[in-house]
């Protein structure tokens, strides 16, 4: 991949439009670095001057936060705002809407105030400036595909519309799901659940939510969201359709039908 | 006679208003138990949150029959109140009908729209019986509502307001039948819009009889009203006066943001820059890491328990609850209020009343309720009043894990990841830019 860091663009007196804002997950989860690099891929083909934090990044505080260990949350905000107000950062785009929600939302009261964007509403802007375009007949084209709203984007941040944009582009079957937008149902993860067993119930959050995505006959769920995607990805293997349904990251299926000519 | 009426009259009055005045005093007081917060935005953010929330009822129209319905009686309720202005004047000058000579042919207008609203009121609340005890909504026969006082309250309440209508109808039809039998006191208005249906069922009825119909109704309907007044208080039902100032009152930050725990941010702060650090520090504040009891909450939590109309919309979009978890959103805010009012109780016997060993936190939501919570925002879109049960969950979370260290296990272990590993799960930090080699 080679993406290059903040430090090595400082070195060489550089400065970078953007700082993707990778994550916990999508550097260290197998699953959701396949969604880092589809994302890193989409910036280099847009021409965008972007850069990462790589060993100095860490985790934004999110699940300690939710969890209810607020010096943890705050130790890693200082630390965080320390790197990224050292490099002027200004513009932060993240593949992660927990990561999204507590950069732009929880930062700047702790001093740390950038522009935030998630990188599926970054994405509906390059489409928009023509940056990227995308194939004809791609592998999507005529598909019937269901888009999952992330808690963290949808309600939390209100974003409904542009991931469904960049769905739109890829010519293919859009079907909701019947909770979508603000009644969408949570896939389970968020609050810090993904790193705890559920309390006891009659069912998991996430096997509730992919059978609800099942029901709706789409062979691809769209995420935007690497707890959602793993939490999908469970519930479609516990219903034994993992050959037939995938989960994927709209960045991963951008990524899939750019026109590279 | 009238003049016995009219001192009747006053001294009613009175007394309703004077305990309803000092109920309504006592949870003013139990609200402010709460402490003060910092407010976002600007008033006029907030008055347009309460210009749609409250006046416009504007989550209510997801479901548009429901909606319409509870507009009817909403309409009803603040409406009629007009009319109840005329019925207490009445009441103290003895007059009847005093606003008729002033109105005219509106006269009949106004009193015609009454009629109609409180005939809609009438049949919406005979709708909302049979939701709530036929056809059994879910949301409104699950959990925390299944029997008891919850589920006596909401019919109590339905069947009042149908009571009130009624008798306010009846009044007007036996008015109808002493105008026409030229009953002197009668002014001659002429009938109105639903109550003419209704008058010829008493046409039979002899003046005097006819007369004690409509005193009774009048009276009944007037008492009703004052008795209704006051239940108020005690009931779900609070929520007509409290959707109010709670929608104006409600957070304008993002729904996504988790309130600052400034201390905490302070404390961290001079850890790491001791520089900072103020020289004297209060060493005598004694700290307390989020909220265990309604005292540690803020008053606009407490506030939120008070305007809980115990709808359910909240636990039915719930996720762990639609997967059977023990937590229910709805139950959190009534127990919070449960707590509120247990220690008014004892608040109302010696006003210096401190503890009485038990707390919300454990005493009245339990660990399990708060660990099921993925706080996915879904019952603070849904709650149309404005209430967060997330922010009091959240709140106690803190409490529980910072206080009494009280977390499972796998939390334990993610801590000490993002202590150790500045990530959730166990991996060398020297690995997080692995991906890109």
């Amino acid at each position: 991949m080679q993406v290059r860091t903040y430090a090595e663009f400082q070195a060489n007196n550089e400065t970078p439009e953007i700082l993707f804002w990778v994550g916990c997950a999508g550097s260290f989860d197998q699953r959701a670095q396949r969604v880092t690099k589809a994302f890193v891929e989409i910036l280099q083909h847009a021409g965008i001057n972007f850069a990462i934090l790589g060993k100095e990044e860490m985790c934004t505080g999110d699940p300690a936060r939710r969890a209810g260990n607020e010096f943890l949350f705050q130790m890693m905000a200082y630390n965080n705002i320390q790197t990224m107000n050292m490099y002027a950062v200004k513009k932060i785009v993240t593949t992660c809407p927990h990561c999204f929600n507590t950069l732009k939302n929880e930062y700047p009261e702790l001093g740390g105030t950038y522009d935030v964007i998630h990188h599926t509403t970054l994405i509906q802007q390059l489409i928009n400036e023509g940056k990227i375009i995308m194939k004809e007949g791609g592998e999507f084209k005529g598909k019937k595909i269901t888009y999952h709203d992330s808690c963290y984007l949808g309600r939390a941040n209100q974003v409904y519309e542009a991931p469904r944009a960049v769905l739109e582009v890829l010519d293919a079957d859009l079907v909701e799901m019947k909770r979508c937008k603000t009644n969408g149902l949570c896939c389970g993860a968020g609050g810090a659940q993904m790193f705890k067993e559920e309390e006891p119930g009659n069912t998991r959050v996430n096997w509730e939510r992919s059978e609800e995505a099942l029901e709706t006959g789409a062979t691809v769920i769209a995420s935007n969201c690497p707890f959602c995607l793993t939490m999908l990805s469970d519930g479609i293997k516990k219903n034994e359709k993992e050959d037939d349904v995938q989960v994927l990251d709209i960045a991963e299926m951008i990524a899939k039908s750019i026109d590279k000519q | 006679m009238q003049i016995i009426q009219q001192i009747l009259f006053v001294i009613l009055a009175s007394a309703s208003i004077f305990l309803f005045w000092k109920k309504m005093s006592e949870i003013r007081r139990n609200i402010l138990l709460g402490k003060d917060f910092e407010m976002s935005g600007t008033s006029k953010q907030r008055f347009q949150n309460l210009l749609l929330n409250a006046f416009g009822q504007k989550k209510m129209f997801t479901n548009p029959m429901v909606a319409v319905l509870h507009f009817f009686v909403y309409a009803g309720f603040i409406i009629i109140n007009v009319e109840i202005l005329e019925i207490i004047l009445d009441g103290l000058t003895g007059h009847h009908r005093l606003f008729f000579p002033v109105l005219g042919s509106l006269y009949n207008f106004l009193i015609g729209c009454f009629e109609v609203l409180a005939f809609l009121v009438l049949a919406a609340c005979v709708v909302f019986l049979l939701r709530r005890n036929i056809t059994k909504v879910k949301r409104l026969n699950q959990g925390e509502l299944l029997g008891g006082w919850p589920r006596s309250d909401a019919n109590y309440i339905l069947t009042f307001e149908i009571v009130l209508m009624s008798l306010f109808l009846i009044m007007n039809a036996a008015d109808i039948n002493l105008q026409q039998g030229n009953s002197s006191h009668y002014t001659q208005t002429g009938s109105f819009w639903i109550s003419q249906f209704i008058a010829p069922m008493l046409s039979g009825v002899s003046e005097s009889g006819l007369i004690g119909i409509e005193r009774f109704c009048w009276w009944a309907h007037i008492i009703g009203i004052f008795v209704f007044m006051n239940y108020l208080p005690y009931s779900k039902h609070l929520h007509v006066i409290l959707a109010f100032p709670n929608s104006y009152y409600a957070s304008l930050a993002e729904k996504g943001t988790l309130s600052n725990m400034k201390e905490i941010q302070n404390e961290v702060l001079y850890m790491m820059q001791p520089e900072l650090a103020p020289a004297h520090t209060e060493a005598n504040a004694v700290l307390k890491f989020g909220a265990r009891d309604v005292q540690d909450l803020s008053w606009k939590n407490l506030m939120d328990a008070y305007s809980c109309t115990e709808c359910g919309r909240c636990t039915a979009a719930c996720p762990a609850n639609q997967t059977g978890k023990k937590l229910s959103p709805r139950q959190i805010m009534m127990a919070t209020r449960d707590r509120l009012e247990d220690i008014g109780t004892q608040l109302n016997k010696d006003k210096n009343w401190t503890t009485d060993g038990k707390a919300l936190l454990h005493d009245y939501i339990s660990v399990e309720e708060l660990r099921a919570c993925t706080t996915c925002n879904a019952c603070v879109q849904e709650c149309p009043v404005s209430i967060s049960p997330l922010d009091i969950i959240m709140q106690l979370r803190r409490n529980l894990v910072m206080e009494e260290s009280n977390s499972p296990q796998e939390w334990n272990q993610m801590f000490g990841n993002i202590e150790n590993n500045m990530a959730p799960w166990k991996f060398s930090p020297d690995d997080r830019d692995g991906w890109n080699h």
